[in-house]
């Protein structure tokens, strides 16, 4: 009988806590529309690590919410994960909104993990007028899955102290992979454990920038034959690009005996004074000014050498596969009013300029992605309110290599190249045609896997 | 009687939160774990049942062969270093008559050290230009090493470092199996005329036997799972040379998003460790008995 009763009893506190926990899960869920309101949750919220870009950030959503009543915004810090989107969305705990870089909408769009917005994309305001190469990274066999906010092409970022102290003129960065070689060879020359140039070689960064050098010297990774993508990267361009690097490795050493390196270690040599040049996104200057304590005036940037092509990558929002209809529109009125809005780039600006913001590099608050009047006039406010030596980035902005998007699953494909780029850095004796062909061998298939 | 029933409460009390903690964290995830390995999934629609093609998507990629030999050497280095280092310091150890406290303090510090902590430090000790170990070596007259910059040496540096941050604990479990060997052992071997090697090998480890086994598998099982040293210092590189299988997991499930191919792998790694586990359950079942 007791024996009875504690069996019960402890089933009863067994069930308890498991419809607990299965309540516990099931909170956070949707109440749009609970009080004739529809809400919205979006990322893209910066960590307070970021005081200004938060402030900037929590107004737009006070000034949003003000000017649009039925709308309330719910922001999340943080942007779109790989490593965690699918773990969210099968929790059910991804944004209604949610960011994503260049890279990844390819994929997402393939996974069904985005919504079909073809049909409110249309009442997006000057929707037309936005670079139609970066619309396209968000669209799939006519339909849109996302929008572009900011886009970046891939320079040559500098240290203008080494430049000089090295007998180069900081004001005439090279223009070719041969001024390149020669102007890293001087910067290690002046000793100390300086590196005249760095590249990445790991967590699919060192692929990611082999793809960057091939487009630079007119070459590609990938091409369209018939209905599928093949590799194309196992010719003269290909062993053109790998011989460069192993001249500067071996021949030259001129690029560092630590190899394996990622963006944060470039960064780190590059704010630490012992760097001379590496390949990178305008927006790499500001993280150098901010997290090494620099100035802006020691760094320069340029077009990537030989600038046949150059890689243009950037970030955009797409929509919660799972949202419902109102809630698409209310989230592509936010992305509309906040990122695509012509009408606040003037405002925008000056709010930087009078917080102390710098103004004048290709980076936000004035995204790169228009074309046309729009682009024209932002062009001119960000050159009358420039706050910083624009100077220094002049070459790059004057250059205007053809941009050029990732391949298509990038991701799979950098891995396999990240191989090519680590025997390289690695092996004194690398067989650059023999690790081509390797590598060729290996992307095909992951190619053929693209619809 | 009822302080019994009151006793028992309290168990089944404590017991069910245990309960639900396992069943939501442990068996449901085991299980559904087990039906990836069978599925598709997208985490918006209905997964879809794909029988052995993740299976056969893993046979097919030429990194499956590499994971598996990479750990494979990976273990079996960590056991030639990661067992006879710690038994010997545990022997040293045993024998030290001074300043014992401190010592054994110092060989269980790096234990106290978080791992991701101690991966970054050796990559700082590791670098080839600056860093302090070839620093030493070209103090001495001697040629750097690439160390983690080369497929060669990748591994072999992985493993000291994974020695290095583990070895506390087996040295202390080793130390504590030495100290329950009876010293009239030693004393009538000595007077048989055994010196200190022949007193380790006739004495030490017959006496050291059971515990050096149960650690042996144990650290078979631990070192097959080998992931923050590959995954901090390397990503697996230079040339694949460090990719081990929970790596390539981790690539899967979360750079390609790829959760059924993932969980495929995930099973063939549990079938292997659940090989090895039923070893040490067996021999600690023979021991009991």
């Amino acid at each position: 009988m007791n024996s009875f009763r504690l069996r019960r009893a402890a089933g009863l506190l067994l069930a308890t806590g498991m419809g607990l926990t299965a309540v516990a899960c099931s909170q956070g869920g949707d109440d749009a529309a609970s009080n004739g309101k529809v809400t919205i949750v979006v990322n893209g919220l910066p960590p307070q690590t970021q005081a200004f870009d938060r402030k900037i950030f929590d107004e737009d959503v006070a000034e949003f919410e003000a000017a649009n009543p039925d709308i309330d915004v719910e922001p999340r810090e943080g942007f779109m994960d790989p490593q965690t989107f699918s773990a969210k969305l099968a929790g059910g705990q991804l944004e209604d909104v949610y960011y994503a870089y260049f890279t990844d909408p390819a994929n997402i769009i393939a996974r069904r993990q985005a919504a079909d917005i073809t049909e409110y994309v249309k009442d997006v305001p000057h929707y037309d007028a936005i670079r139609r190469e970066l619309r396209d990274v968000f669209s799939a066999d006519g339909k849109v899955y996302g929008v572009p906010t900011a886009n970046y092409s891939m320079g040559l970022v500098y240290n203008r102290e080494l430049f000089t102290r090295a007998g180069l003129d900081p004001d005439q960065p090279p223009k070719t992979w041969d001024e390149v070689r020669e102007a890293a060879r001087k910067i290690t020359a002046l000793g100390d454990n300086k590196v005249g140039f760095a590249e990445y070689s790991r967590d699919n960064q060192g692929g990611w920038h082999f793809t960057a050098w091939m487009y630079s010297v007119g070459g590609q990774i990938a091409r369209r034959d018939g209905d599928k993508w093949v590799a194309d990267f196992n010719n003269d361009k290909g062993r053109e690009v790998l011989d460069h690097l192993k001249a500067m490795r071996w021949t030259d050493k001129t690029m560092g005996e630590k190899q394996l390196l990622v963006i944060e270690d470039v960064q780190q040599m590059m704010g630490a004074g012992q760097l001379g040049m590496y390949l990178a996104a305008p927006d790499n200057i500001p993280t150098l000014v901010n997290q090494f304590d620099g100035d802006y005036a020691d760094y320069g940037l340029t077009a990537i050498p030989d600038a046949k092509g150059t890689l243009i990558g950037g970030e955009g929002y797409m929509v919660n596969p799972k949202a419902s209809p109102e809630k698409i529109r209310a989230g592509l009125k936010w992305i509309s009013w906040k990122y695509l809005n012509p009408d606040r780039i003037e405002k925008n600006l000056q709010r930087y300029k009078e917080r102390g913001q710098p103004i004048g590099l290709p980076v936000p608050p004035a995204a790169d992605i228009w074309t046309g009047d729009i682009a024209d006039r932002q062009t001119r406010l960000k050159e009358s309110l420039a706050t910083m030596p624009v100077g220094n980035f002049k070459s790059y902005v004057d250059t205007k290599p053809t941009g050029k998007v990732e391949p298509p699953n990038a991701q799979q494909v950098y891995a396999v190249l990240d191989n090519v780029m680590q025997a390289v850095l690695t092996k004194p004796d690398a067989d650059v045609a023999q690790l081509l062909a390797d590598a060729e061998a290996k992307v095909n298939p992951v190619l053929a896997q693209v619809k | 009687m009822r302080r019994r029933v009151a006793e028992n409460l309290t168990a089944y009390g404590f017991l069910s939160a245990a309960l639900v903690c396992f069943a939501v964290f442990s068996w449901y995830p085991l299980a559904r774990g087990v039906a990836l390995g069978f599925q598709q999934v997208d985490f918006v629609n209905a997964p879809a049942w794909v029988g052995w093609e993740n299976f056969e998507r893993l046979f097919a990629d030429p990194l499956f062969a590499t994971a598996w030999r990479n750990t494979a050497l990976f273990t079996a280095l960590a056991l030639v270093f990661g067992f006879a280092v710690p038994f010997l310091l545990a022997v040293v150890l045993n024998e030290l008559r001074h300043f014992t406290a401190y010592f054994r303090l110092v060989v269980y510090l790096p234990v106290m050290l978080p791992p991701v902590v101690a991966a970054l430090v050796w990559k700082w000790m590791y670098d080839p230009g600056p860093g302090l170990l070839n620093t030493a070596l070209r103090g001495l007259g001697l040629a750097g090493l690439p160390w983690l910059d080369s497929a060669d040496t990748s591994m072999l540096s992985l493993v000291v470092v994974a020695t290095w941050a583990n070895l506390g604990t087996a040295t202390l479990i080793y130390l504590a199996a030495l100290q329950g060997i009876p010293g009239e052992l030693y004393e009538a071997a000595e007077l048989d005329g055994a010196g200190v090697l022949r007193r380790l090998w006739h004495v030490t480890v017959p006496q050291t036997r059971f515990v050096l086994l149960v650690l042996l598998l144990l650290q078979v099982v631990a070192t097959m799972q080998v992931f923050t040293e590959p995954y901090v210092m390397t990503s697996g590189g230079p040339d694949d040379s460090t990719v081990t299988v929970l790596l390539l997991l981790y690539r899967y499930a979360f750079y390609y998003n790829d959760f059924g191919t993932a969980s495929a792998l995930s099973l063939l790694l549990l079938l292997v460790l659940g090989a090895f586990t039923a070893l040490y359950l067996r021999v600690t079942r023979k021991a009991e008995a």
